[in-house]
């Protein structure tokens, strides 16, 4: 049994559409996680009341379940209560609530790493909250995020293969039916360990140069 | 530098009277009483923990008094209709520890407060950083970033972006404790010639020799109250006080 | 409550099934932490090697299993076996073996950080006091590396709980594929089972990994120094 090259310029079209997918669920995703991240980070910085303890719940709960479990109650369980998700939706929904809690574990980190000496220069020359936020504490919070955050865009990716669970076309589930359909294993797991390598690699690379960057850039300490 | 208009006679840019603080049972300040006039430069001197640190930080707001009042250009802290964002930009303080915002440029860190605060031109600002960075002998390091420079050329920096936003005094918190020994004069001299042109100042420091240099005035506090005060001359030659004869005392070897 | 649904986790046969559909999932789990512990000491002493050959082995191991994610391993184990064997293995033994080469790797990289980061001078002082080699593992190093260790391993593993999740794609009979048998059961007289057994799964998963997550951080805090 040779290795099926047709088979595999074939089925290219598929495993292209199957692409897009995870990468549109795992960039819209991503970014909505980073947004949830960085708003419920400020919240707990702030000590904002209720508000914080509600957030540190749902970092708790969002970190210890796993995504196929927070999937199937959002796509099966949710709409008995009226709410009616498309399933895409669905997913890009569950990724941040998952990565929500991640991004805001390591913004987190990165806030209390800002010492208290540059609160009082920012206060001392009038800066306002939101002007000691975008020019103060955030540069300087996200440059000691950097490696965690980018360690969890890497997570977040790979957590999308998870998404077949509620009827998403996407490379997991199009393997196992070209695998069921035509018993082309070698070729179709090849693949899609091809096509997860295409999206993971230059996102990893990419994540390193940024990293050192950052570091040597801005700070260099 | 220019006055604050309409002076009247004896008219205080800064004015205290009876601030009292403490940290649970423990008064920090107790009961303290000073007046600083326009183009004065004040020292207050002391031993640890004597609550000179305290007294700057309650004037700039970055701790709060239970007691007394404290009055910038007339405005009473607290009042009603008191803004701290505003007095804050009349007020220039430089800190112990010599930070500047790490992740912004020498300009990044002046321009900051004038642009984003004041809302002022960033033409405007610059021409004025840049006379004020020739003057402290730092042109050339404008675009450098903070880790680029030494410790007495960050508190230059620093002394250069409070004064960017024309305050009408300065605080100056012990600027010179943390830096290394050969770099404490480069900055005590900066601040002699603010205090020649006529800057109100208020500086806290262990410098004795320089305490007599920049002093109209000079305060000595012990135990949360300005146990003695005078003029450079008087009390370094003539201090009246016991506590203060000690203190002196403690900085000469024989 | 009669139209709530919720009477469908009340009945004591359905919680029975999905204990033992969760004890399925925490017996693939514990196997596998077992496995991963054990080997993963090995795995990182033979990381700290001095060797590049055996290093760069090692690290490609790793990194191979640190950006494939976990679901196409348990695909290419699963659907590989079938090709290599002529059958499919049991899923079972597959997620144990899928969990177990990575908790490996992972758990490896933990030993190996914590090894190294032990500074050479606490060796040395061991030595100078006159303790042998051996006593200066047993009173100086270990103490130290355990207590490095400790907390990601704990933490490792309540990522592998949550990664047990996964073998539902393989067909092993666990707490969700259980979920799902009896909502079908109950579809007609209960449409509301659906909500309230994938609640109790989520609830179950959580209350399964909080505590462990949250005595990581408890020796993380206590033992960071």
């Amino acid at each position: 049994m040779g290795f099926d090259w047709e088979f595999v310029v074939s089925v290219m079209p598929i495993y292209g559409a199957a692409i897009l997918l995870t990468i549109k669920i795992a960039v819209l995703g991503t970014l909505l996680s980073l947004l949830v991240g960085a708003v419920c980070s400020l919240l707990l910085y702030y000590r904002v009341k209720v508000a914080g303890s509600l957030v540190k719940g749902y970092i708790e709960l969002s970190r210890n379940t796993p995504l196929v479990i927070q999937l199937f109650f959002l796509y099966y369980g949710l709409p008995k209560l009226g709410i009616m998700l498309p399933n895409e939706v669905c997913a890009i929904f569950g990724l941040t609530f998952l990565g929500g809690g991640y991004m805001a574990e390591s913004f987190r980190s990165g806030l209390d790493a800002v010492s208290s000496v540059q609160l009082d220069l920012g206060l001392s020359i009038g800066l306002n909250t939101f002007q000691m936020i975008r020019f103060v504490v955030f540069p300087q919070a996200l440059s000691v995020a950097m490696p965690s955050l980018g360690a969890n865009c890497v997570f977040l990716i790979k957590e999308t293969s998870v998404v077949s669970i509620i009827a998403l076309r996407d490379l997991m589930s199009v393997t196992k039916e070209l695998i069921g359909m035509y018993y082309n294993t070698v070729e179709s797991l090849l693949l899609l360990v091809v096509c997860y390598l295409l999206i993971l690699l230059p996102v990893s690379f990419l994540l390193i140069f940024l990293e050192r960057r950052f570091r040597y850039a801005e700070f260099g300490v | 530098m220019t006055m604050s208009t309409g002076a009247a006679e004896r008219e205080y840019i800064l004015e205290i009277e009876g601030l009292k603080k403490s940290y649970g049972d423990m008064a920090v300040l107790d009961g303290i009483n000073l007046g600083i006039e326009s183009g004065e430069a004040v020292v207050a001197i002391g031993p640890s923990g004597c609550g000179k640190t305290t007294l700057l930080k309650c004037v700039n707001g970055l701790e709060t008094h239970q007691e007394g009042t404290i009055k910038i250009d007339g405005r009473e802290i607290g009042a009603d209709g008191f803004d701290w964002r505003q007095a804050r930009q009349k007020i220039g303080m430089v800190f112990q520890s010599y930070d500047l915002f790490p992740h912004m440029t020498v300009m990044g860190n002046i321009l900051l407060g004038p642009m984003q605060v004041q809302k002022r031109k960033r033409e405007e600002v610059t021409e004025q950083a840049d006379a004020l960075l020739d003057r402290v002998g730092l042109a050339d390091r404008k675009n450098d970033f903070p880790r680029q420079l030494s410790g007495g050329q960050k508190q230059r920096i620093a002394i250069v972006r409070a004064l960017c936003m024309n305050p009408d005094i300065m605080l100056f918190d012990e600027v010179t404790a943390s830096l290394d020994p050969e770099m404490v004069r480069e900055v005590l001299d900066v601040m002699l010639g603010l205090a020649r042109q006529g800057m109100t100042m208020l500086i806290v420091t262990h410098e004795m020799e320089f305490a007599k240099a920049v002093a109209d005035r000079v305060l000595f506090m012990d135990g949360g109250i300005i146990a003695e005060e005078g003029s450079a001359r008087e009390f370094f030659e003539k201090p009246t006080t016991e506590r203060a004869q000690r203190f002196l005392n403690t900085f000469y070897f024989e | 409550m009669p139209n709530s649904g919720f009477s469908v986790l009340l009945s004591v046969n359905n919680m029975r099934r999905l204990m033992i559909g969760l004890g399925g999932t925490l017996e693939i789990a514990l196997l596998s932490v077992a496995i991963s512990v054990v080997a993963g000491l090995f795995y990182g002493l033979l990381m700290t090697s001095k060797n590049r050959v055996i290093y760069g082995i090692c690290r490609v191991y790793l990194e191979a299993f640190r950006i494939v994610p976990m679901l196409v391993w348990l695909f290419l184990l699963f659907f590989g076996s079938a090709i290599a064997f002529g059958t499919n293995l049991d899923g079972f033994f597959v997620s144990v073996v899928a969990f177990s080469m990575w908790g490996t790797a992972e758990m490896g990289d933990i030993v190996r950080g914590s090894l190294i980061s032990i500074p050479q001078h606490q060796r040395q002082s061991g030595e100078a006091l006159g303790l042998s080699f051996w006593q200066t593992q047993r009173f100086i190093i270990i103490p130290q590396a355990l207590r490095r260790i400790a907390p990601s391993a704990i933490n490792l593993i309540t990522r592998m709980v949550k990664t047990t999740s996964l073998v539902v794609f393989v067909g092993v009979t666990e707490i969700l594929r259980v979920g799902k048998q009896i909502i079908e059961f109950n579809m007609m007289t209960n449409p509301m089972a659906s909500f309230w057994i994938y609640g109790f799964i989520f609830a179950a998963y959580f209350m399964v990994c909080y505590p462990i997550s949250k005595l990581s951080k408890k020796l993380e805090a206590k033992w960071s120094y």
